[in-house]
């Protein structure tokens, strides 16, 4: 039997956000049945379908670039795939792209590195709109010209205060490319775009930065006026450059993010 | 490719406080998209529960495919928004909406909500007030969606009769066309709400309760239960199809999302059942047994499997053994569908040579275990509500099963059966031990490890249209004295070690009495419990026992009027005036034949006359008296 790794790049958007990453994971598998693509499954008494994802999507959030690998019983063209997969799609999930990977390719999940997201403040917050319209790129750049950021994080045993300034890879205060992309428009136009630490050992999430944020400007953390999008996952070369993970290890890959049209 | 263009009904950061946002969004595979703008009909099917629940409900998932399969219909869902939601949902003081649209449920022409089980009635009434609608039928005008309720508790609507505008009786897969377009036409000349009723209550199978008085004896019983107008029919005949393969079945079901309660294609194999057990409402309102073609269903296990990818499908009906091609059907899908990584899970079946098997191509047998539903422990008993399973027969199927690898079974009994004393108890617990008993028999190198029996109790409640429609249930007392009893018993067999015991609660089981055989006068206390804070009774978690009981009293109502009270043979029963096929005189005689410990045959090996020939279907025709 052939089997062939595949790298397949999706997002979700609209009502799909508020899936969390198990629900995703049983809508792929339909998916994949009824595209009647041939998965391959692991051995032993409760075969699933070998399948992973670079790294879960909060619920809430919505993406451009979300990641799956899954191994198959066939050799299908990056195309055919992509095409029949997306006629299993629903609302608010696009597949964008697909790539074959070489035999020796690791999984996304062991080699993601870099996550970039765009943070828009909501429409109705008027709060955190009267406060950040016009300054909120300056008051991030004030806080990222800070010598650190310290936050309390969180993990399952205690709470610990950390530096999270050497996991902000990039801050990038132009104007987002909403062509292209899912993420959805606000009127307020409040927003910007970040380059963090990814994976699972310096996982930075942007809500993260936010917090500091407010801290920094004296304002509440308000957790629902914040749409975090993210638009791209990494992982890093040998020289240290981050590069878009469906890149890696292909032999043969299609993106077709142009296809998708911002209708919002 | 384009942008999601359903918008949601509530802003993000409520979806984001509750518990499963995913239940209230929908946009789930398969679901039918129409513009709501242009339709003619617009109907809003519900299941009275939370959505894992109503979503696994077949008989929505036929109707919601049947209504769409109109042009001029649309057909959309809603299910009980839970805690968190009803809570969100007052709080904003946001209208209760359909999934498909997110538009208000209010705006809908017609609010169709199923009926499975008599513990979901306050939830009913949680779903009127959240769309707020009227509560009372009567406080109703035309802005206001038609409420029809159907499924099986519609055969006694009437402790609900007060909330709904009409009921549809029966299989609703035959008259919703022709109510439909009488709809249409009222609603194109502008006819008032009462005008359609009217015309409504004339159509096979409607009910409109409004259309009818009820008058009362001193004593609680029903003096006279009539028509208000003459040109409405006294008696409702329930709706059935009649060739079950020429009906609607949904080729291509919804896929949840989420995790639901049945994540699965669901194939109903026949409708009914031949049995004739005498303590069970599904076995007579179904009358006569139907089955649908072999090759049919073969055809339709592919198609479903295809549009929905799920990797389980399981096969539904009452009695699935009694199907006369399941060997054929369930081979067919153990060669085409078992390579393809799908699994069948297979109803409870006679333990025969075929069964296991089947069990044991499909199941893992060390895991799996073996069902039995004996209900009563005695053959003496079991003669009482004609279960026709003998103990040597379980006897044997539990020994064919334990050589074949099989080491866990589980018994289904009933407490509170009519006539039922504490030797028949007794023999529950004899029964479980026989079976531990009859298991270490085998030598024990050619055992698999221990024996484990579970059996579990449920309390009886009388249903209508059953021949233990008249009976005396017992209290809450004598179920728990019972237990005790059983529990008892169980502790002093031999193997009491290998048998585990589980029972029900006896207070949701009383509640359950009540309405079963209610009346109208139960409506005024549902309503009451409903403002006192009772829903999702049917969790214990939120069921409010002692409000309940509360507010009988308040409402100067007997609790045993409905429950322990034996009823006579000539007494007006609150639903008496459907026509179920089945003869009132039939279940008469099959009661006092229960009494004496007759047993009475299935329809397949003879007819016993029953009534239900009258629809001239099914296994009706294959059988001669
Ligand atoms: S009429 Fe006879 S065959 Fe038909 S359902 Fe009744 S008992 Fe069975």
């Amino acid at each position: 039997m052939i089997n062939v790794n595949y790298r397949i790049i999706f997002y979700k958007f609209g009502v799909m956000k508020f899936l969390g990453h198990l629900d995703i994971m049983r809508y792929f598998q339909k998916a994949f049945k009824r595209a009647k693509i041939d998965v391959s499954y692991s051995k032993g008494y409760n075969p699933h379908m070998i399948m992973s994802f670079a790294s879960p999507l909060g619920t809430g959030l919505t993406s451009d670039g979300e990641y799956l690998d899954v191994s198959l019983n066939e050799d299908i063209d990056n195309k055919v795939l992509i095409d029949r997969l997306n006629e299993q799609m629903v609302d608010g999930m696009y597949i964008a792209g697909a790539a074959k990977l070489s035999d020796e390719c690791k999984n996304s999940m062991s080699i993601v590195a870099a996550a970039t997201y765009l943070v828009s403040v909501k429409d109705g917050y008027n709060q955190e709109i009267y406060y950040f319209k016009n300054i909120f790129r300056e008051k991030i750049k004030e806080l990222y010209s800070s010598d650190e950021i310290k936050v309390i994080k969180a993990t399952k045993k205690s709470e610990k205060e950390v530096d999270i300034k050497p996991l902000i890879i990039n801050i990038d205060y132009n104007d987002f490319d909403y062509s292209n992309s899912c993420a959805e428009i606000f009127d307020n136009q409040i927003h910007v775009v970040m380059t963090l630490s990814a994976g699972s050992e310096n996982n930075l999430k942007p809500e993260l930065i936010i917090k500091a944020l407010c801290e920094f400007c004296n304002i509440n953390y308000n957790e629902f006026a914040y749409q975090y999008h993210r638009t791209e996952m990494y992982y890093r070369e040998d020289d240290d450059a981050i590069k878009p993970l469906l890149g890696k290890d292909a032999y043969d890959m299609l993106i077709q993010r142009e296809l998708f049209v911002n209708s919002n | 490719m384009k942008k999601s263009m359903i918008k949601s009904a509530l802003k993000d950061e409520l979806l984001l406080k509750v518990e499963k946002p995913a239940r209230y969004i929908g946009n789930e595979f398969n679901m039918v998209r129409k513009d709501y703008k242009s339709v003619d009909i617009r109907f809003c099917m519900c299941f009275p529960d939370v959505y894992e629940i109503g979503m696994s409900h077949l008989g929505i998932q036929i109707l919601y495919d049947m209504f769409n399969k109109r042009e001029d219909t649309y057909c959309e869902r809603v299910y009980s928004p839970w805690v968190d939601m009803d809570k969100v949902l007052r709080e904003n003081d946001i209208p209760l909406f359909a999934l498909e649209s997110q538009t208000p449920v209010k705006d809908f022409d017609f609010l169709g909500i199923t009926l499975q089980y008599e513990m979901c009635y306050t939830n009913i009434l949680q779903i009127l007030d959240l769309s707020k609608i009227p509560i009372y039928s009567k406080d109703r005008d035309d802005s206001c969606p038609i409420v029809i309720g159907g499924g099986p508790c519609a055969y006694n609507p009437e402790p609900i009769a007060d909330f709904f505008d009409m009921f549809y009786i029966g299989e609703g897969e035959t008259s919703y066309k022709e109510l439909l377009d009488v709809y249409k036409e009222y609603k194109k000349t502008n006819k008032t709400r009462e005008e359609f009723l009217r015309r409504a209550s004339r159509i096979s199978g409607i009910y409109v309760p409004s259309l009818y008085n009820v008058e009362y004896n001193e004593d609680g019983t029903i003096k006279n239960f009539e028509p208000v107008y003459d040109d409405i029919p006294k008696k409702v005949k329930k709706e059935i199809v009649k060739d079950l393969d020429a009906s609607s079945y949904p080729e291509k079901p919804l896929v949840p999302y989420i995790k639901v309660t049945q994540d699965r294609v669901v194939l109903e194999i026949q409708r009914g059942c031949t049995r004739g057990c005498r303590f069970c409402q599904a076995g007579m309102i179904y009358r006569p047994v139907r089955e649908r073609d072999v090759d049919y269903l073969k055809d339709l296990a592919i198609k479903m499997l295809e549009s929905t990818g799920h990797e389980e499908i399981s096969l539904s009906s009452l009695s699935s053994s009694d199907y006369s091609k399941l060997q054929e059907l369930v081979y067919y899908l153990i060669d085409e569908i078992s390579s393809k990584g799908i699994n069948i899970s297979l109803p409870s079946l006679r333990i025969d040579a075929f069964s296991l098997d089947v069990m044991s191509k499909v199941q893992d047998v060390r895991k799996s275990s073996l069902t039995f539903a004996p209900e009563a422990g005695s053959q003496r008993l079991r003669n009482v509500i004609n279960k026709g399973l003998t103990k040597e027969v379980i006897l044997k199927g539990a020994m064919d099963a334990f050589i074949s690898g099989w080491n866990k079974v589980k018994l289904y009994f009933m407490l509170g059966l009519p006539t039922e004393t504490y030797e028949d108890i007794e023999q529950i617990a004899v029964l479980s031990d026989e079976i531990a008993r009859e298991y270490y028999t085998i030598p024990k190198d050619e055992r698999n490890g221990k024996v484990s029996i579970t059996s579990s109790t449920s309390f009886f409640v009388p249903k209508p249209f059953t021949p233990f429609q008249w009976v005396r249930m017992n209290t809450v007392e004598e179920f728990l004295e019972k237990q005790r009893f059983l529990n008892g018993k169980m502790k002093e067999q031999l193997n009491y070690k290998s048998i585990k015991y589980n029972w029900h609660e006896a207070e949701t089981t009383l509640l359950e009495g009540i309405l079963a055989r209610g009346d109208r006068k139960l409506c005024p206390v549902i309503y009451d419990v409903y403002k006192k804070g009772a829903i999702f009774d049917a969790w214990g978690e939120f069921f409010k026992y002692d409000a309940w009981i509360e507010t009988f009293k308040e409402h100067n109502i007997d609790i045993n009027f409905y429950t322990t009270r034996e009823r006579e043979f000539d007494e007006i029963l609150p639903w008496d005036f459907i026509d179920i096929g089945v003869t009132k005189k039939f279940l008469w005689n099959e009661y006092n034949k229960g009494k004496n410990e007759e047993v009475t045959l299935n329809c397949m090996t003879k007819c016993s006359g029953c009534g239900a020939g009258t629809f001239k279907t099914g296994v009706c025709l294959k059988v001669k008296g």
